[in-house]
């Protein structure tokens, strides 16, 4: 039991992937505009990651490396990870068209997203067994979705802001990204 | 032999079950796709230019399909589209005026000066940056041709140090109106050929000193306009093309030949 709180602390909070391990900032910065799209998103990438890690996992311990081919990890994994992608556009498209609309692009960049191949060459490297892979995956997964929903936060606030002319729209969208990134610094040492 | 077939084999595999499983789940999900999205789509040009105000022909099919959008807000491919269109959605045809860019400013070095040299990146944006660039009247033409880079046609080119519109090449997609950093183009009716060619809001005096060809905002035009068409605003004269009949008196009387008639000089 304490394995898995510590995961889910450290997946969540310390080692969040978009804020301490900087990756998956392209749909963080595309899709945290408004929170039905954020919550969206967190929802797609969720799924995708935890299904992902469902698959690569046993793809990887029972084929790849008792064969000795772990140098095709990355391209099977990414292939995995572009099946679940496209089954998660096919869903939305049929049964949550606003939704499908308002993700656009992001949805199918999840492919390329590296938070989710990461997430899951992570959890080889780590050695963690088939249990505490999927946890960390979707626990990764929760941590991405809370880091949008708080930036949702954040950008609506910007919005009505008085900004300088020179900083509207994106710079001033990084500079508080790198606040709420500062922000999660706090959590540094606290599963350790 | 076997350290090459296996990971190909293997890599296949897992492909073929992908592609077998996606196959699947295409059938049991498949959304039913208007037919007349597709239609409408086939018939625009498919130069994704914008014009229409959407992100390109694909949207701009959807559009016209769901919602009630106008057919005849593809201006490259004109009246032979919106017919094709309005053929397909049972709609009443709706003609559309054709248009034209044009720019307003005729600051070329003959008539004007500049007061220093920009010798910084050759882009207007950077030069309007600058001081608001080099030439001494600040509304003018900085003629170093964002519009000519952004036009796809072809249409715009650098003559004098001020941008010319070629007429027969312009297809009013309205790029140009975007890129110009002094918003000196404006798209108006073909037919309209009247056109005030000074942006200039100084007072008469200053503009007389900066450019010969400037509007110095005498009023004379809008005394002599039959048709109550043209207005001084803030030392410019502008023409209102819905009431103008291209009659041609103010161009006629304009003291410094800041109004053109592009039907006589072309």
């Amino acid at each position: 039991m304490k394995t898995y709180l510590i995961i889910m602390f450290s997946a969540i909070l310390t080692d969040n992937f978009v804020l301490s391990k900087f990756m998956g900032i392209c749909p963080f910065l595309g899709v945290s505009k408004k929170l039905s799209s954020s919550l969206g998103m967190g929802a797609a990438v969720i799924f995708v990651m935890a299904c992902a890690t469902m698959f690569t996992y046993p793809v990887y311990s029972l084929i790849l490396e008792p064969m000795g081919l772990t140098y095709l990890r990355t391209i099977i994994f990414i292939l995995i990870i572009a099946l679940f992608v496209q089954l998660v556009e096919m869903v939305l498209k049929k049964f949550m068209p606003p939704l499908y609309k308002s993700l656009g692009v992001y949805l199918p960049l999840i492919t390329t997203n590296c938070a989710v191949l990461g997430v899951t060459l992570i959890n080889i490297d780590n050695k963690y067994n088939f249990m505490e892979s999927l946890a960390n995956s979707t626990f990764v997964g929760v941590g991405f979705t809370l880091v949008l929903i708080i930036f949702a936060g954040v950008r609506s606030k910007l919005e009505t802001a008085d900004i300088p002319e020179t900083f509207k729209g994106i710079p001033s969208t990084l500079i508080a990204a790198s606040i709420v990134s500062l922000s999660f610094m706090g959590f540094a040492g606290f599963t350790s | 032999m076997e350290t090459y077939v296996i990971p190909i084999l293997i890599f296949s595999g897992i492909g073929l079950i992908a592609g077998i499983l996606l196959h699947v789940a295409s059938k049991t999900f498949e959304v039913k796709v208007d037919e007349k999205i597709e239609q409408i789509n086939e018939a625009l040009p498919q130069i994704n230019c914008g014009a229409c105000g959407y992100a390109g022909c694909a949207d701009y099919a959807n559009a016209v399909a769901e919602n009630d959008v106008p057919a005849n807000l593809c201006k490259p491919g004109g009246n032979e589209t919106a017919r094709k269109i309005s053929q397909i959605l049972g709609k009443d045809v709706v003609e559309i005026v054709p248009e034209l860019a044009v720019v307003h400013c005729n600051g070329d070095c003959n008539a004007t000066t500049k007061k220093f040299i920009f010798d910084g990146i050759q882009s207007c944006v950077a030069a309007k940056r600058f001081y608001n660039g080099d030439g001494v009247c600040t509304y003018g033409c900085l003629g170093l041709g964002d519009c000519v880079a952004v036009c796809e046609y072809g249409a715009i080119s650098i003559k004098d140090s001020i941008a010319y519109i070629n007429k027969s090449a312009c297809v009013s997609c309205g790029k140009c109106v975007k890129a110009c950093p002094n918003q000196l183009i404006s798209l108006r009716p073909v037919s309209k050929h009247i056109d005030v060619a000074c942006s200039s809001r100084d007072n008469g005096k200053i503009t007389k000193l900066n450019c010969k060809n400037g509007c110095i905002g005498c009023k004379i035009c809008e005394k002599k306009c039959l048709s109550d068409a043209i207005k001084v605003v803030d030392y410019c004269a502008e023409i209102d093309y819905e009431k103008c009949t291209v009659c041609g008196a103010c161009y006629e009387a304009c003291p410094t030949g800041a109004i053109t008639n592009c039907s006589i000089k072309i």
